[in-house]
């Protein structure tokens, strides 16, 4: 130590920490303590549920999955529910996509920038934040009015269920798709126009392709949450109790009663027998099964999309 | 090909080199002396604003027209009224014409998406779409429709762009993976694959070492056999050694840009007629 020149231990001294940063260790703690705290309500939700819903499995497997509603916990299963989510899902995908999308391209790309415009933008973002149950009764007034005026059943079906479902989630398409649309570089609008491409290729050809991954995400984020929705589904009419339509054609199937995942998992945990208890539970795990499912698609065709480029 | 005797640019360089064999050529009357592009009592506005004011100017064919002046002149707005790129920004109004082989640009019957497919366009920033080599070039005969041999046509734009070489094994691959210069000639390779008459180039060595900027300069001395181009530059030894004409802006008063002189860049640079002119190309302004 002694040898060693007076400059370096000068230097030495001055690269040392002065002191402890105090206020930035404690704000780490407090953010790790905060993601703990979500992913132990997840853990311990899911824990929950899977040790209620096993057993249920176990004694019943597929019979589970292909029997009907009944008032009888020994027999009842989830297969409406299991076909009204998924026909929701792809009929709200089929409806709210295209449109919502649309809507986004047309925001962005095509509709000028005066106050009109900004006040629709604005309506679009505070639809956003509407209560769903407001859209249940908008589905029950309008669509399911609609329907039954046109004739098809009295209504309260998987078309007025899916429209439903639809403006719920609109507004998120459009505001999701507006963003990632607006996350295209400027350069390559001007690239594509500065080549003589019109508006609709320049569109569809690069800003589509290049916006796919954002508005991917967020059309299955909002897909994601139409299929766990109840209150709409129960105002707009779906049947809340068992009903039957073994026997019914696609046709009487689409126009007739029908039911969800989610609402079942309502109206089951409602009933006053406990064997409904570990159903409930059972429920819960096939609809977390199925939004699984609706997201892994996303992310594949999102990965494609991706490397197509 | 003859290489530039004024070597790289170098801000510290006092001295600027002008092509004097282009400065003959500028004076030679012939099929050139017919522009291609003229400005005839051009006036720009953004909103209220007046960009650019009392633009008259002749862009002759097979030349390379280099357009210079300080920051904020209104040079690439200038050039952007050529192929109509400031429609895409609203609230841009025009007076006056720009003519195109004797056709105003600004008719009513004229659509701009045309107009670009004839004048083509290289950025200031390399902005190649984010897909493959390939399909960079092929974009623009894509969109017109074109049917015939694709490979052909991607082949001889990149050779023309001199990139062939450095590309073509690797045809399929993301135009991001290449360098800003090969970035930049792949620009210049996807302008010309629409078969444009005019080239516009906005500054399009700004964001390029030394190296890759004279390439581009010898690449655009090739180009203006078959095309003829338009450049913005802040480098005066660019406009300088690359250029056959020039067109000096500067700001009004009242912040609009208005010509103040154009002509041969070697009659430009070494004898200007107006001491403003003097002033910038000798870098005591700007």
């Amino acid at each position: 130590m002694a040898s060693q020149p007076a400059a370096a231990i000068v230097v030495r001294g001055s690269l040392r920490a002065q002191s402890r940063d105090w206020s930035g260790t404690i704000l780490q703690v407090l953010l790790v303590l905060a993601l703990l705290f979500s992913l132990a309500t997840l853990i311990v939700l899911l824990y929950d549920q899977l040790v209620k819903a096993v057993p249920v499995f176990q004694e019943r497997g597929v019979d589970f999955l292909t029997s009907g509603l009944s008032s009888n916990p020994e027999n009842a299963g989830v297969a409406q529910g299991i076909f009204g989510t998924v026909v929701l899902a792809v009929l709200v995908s089929l409806l709210a996509f295209p449109l919502g999308i649309g809507t986004a391209v047309y925001l962005e790309e095509y509709a000028p920038d005066n106050r009109f415009t900004r006040l629709l933008v604005l309506n679009i973002r505070n639809l956003s934040g509407v209560p769903s149950v407001v859209f249940g009764i908008l589905g029950l007034s309008v669509f399911v009015a609609l329907l039954a005026a046109a004739g098809i059943g009295d209504g309260r079906n998987l078309i007025s269920g899916s429209l439903t479902l639809m403006v719920l989630i609109l507004p998120i398409v459009i505001i999701t798709s507006s963003e990632a649309l607006r996350a295209v570089p400027s350069t390559i609008r001007e690239a594509g126009f500065g080549i003589g491409a019109s508006r609709w290729q320049v569109v569809r050809k690069l800003l589509l392709p290049a916006a796919s991954p954002g508005i991917l995400t967020g059309t299955v984020l909002a897909l994601s949450r139409a299929l766990g929705e109840t209150a709409p589904l129960i105002v707009a009419g779906a049947v809340l109790g068992s009903y039957s339509n073994t026997g019914a054609s696609p046709a009487e199937i689409l126009t007739g009663p029908y039911t969800a995942l989610p609402v079942i998992v309502y109206d089951w945990a409602r009933k006053p027998q406990e064997e409904f208890r570990a159903l409930t539970a059972a429920a819960i795990i096939v609809l977390l099964v199925i939004t699984l499912i609706a997201n892994a698609v996303a992310i594949v065709i999102r990965n494609r999309s991706e490397k197509s480029w | 090909m003859t290489t530039d005797p004024g070597g790289p640019p170098s801000a510290a360089s006092p001295t600027i080199s002008i092509r004097m064999e282009t400065a003959t050529a500028a004076t030679n009357d012939g099929p050139a002396a017919t522009p291609a592009v003229r400005f005839e009592d051009f006036h720009f506005y953004y909103g209220r604003f007046r960009a650019l004011k009392d633009v008259s100017a002749s862009i002759r064919r097979n030349r390379i027209t280099a357009l210079i002046g300080p920051s904020g002149c209104g040079k690439s707005t200038l050039i952007r009224s050529i192929n109509r790129m400031n429609d895409l920004i609203e609230g841009t109004r025009v007076e006056g014409m720009v003519e195109f082989h004797g056709e105003n640009l600004y008719a009513n019957y004229v659509d701009p998406v045309e107009v670009r497919r004839r004048i083509g366009m290289v950025f200031q920033k390399a902005n190649p779409f984010p897909k493959s080599i390939y399909d960079n070039v092929a974009f623009g005969p894509r969109v017109n429709g074109y049917k015939g041999n694709m490979d052909d046509i991607v082949e001889t734009c990149l050779r023309r762009a001199a990139l062939w070489g450095d590309v073509k094994d690797k045809l399929k691959q993301n135009a991001y993976a290449l360098s800003g210069g090969q970035q930049q000639r792949l620009c210049i390779a996807r302008a010309i694959a629409t078969k444009p008459e005019v080239i516009l180039m906005d500054e399009p060595c700004s964001a390029l070492d030394p190296r890759s900027t004279l390439q581009i300069e010898d690449l655009m001395r090739e180009l203006v056999e078959e095309y003829t181009i338009i450049i913005v530059t802040h480098n005066m030894q660019q406009a300088a050694r690359a250029s056959d004409f020039t067109v000096f802006l500067n700001m009004a008063d009242d912040r609009a840009g208005y010509i103040v002189e154009q002509g041969p860049t070697a009659q430009l640079f070494t004898n200007p007629t107006n001491q403003m002119t003097e002033d910038y190309v000798s870098g005591r302004f700007g």
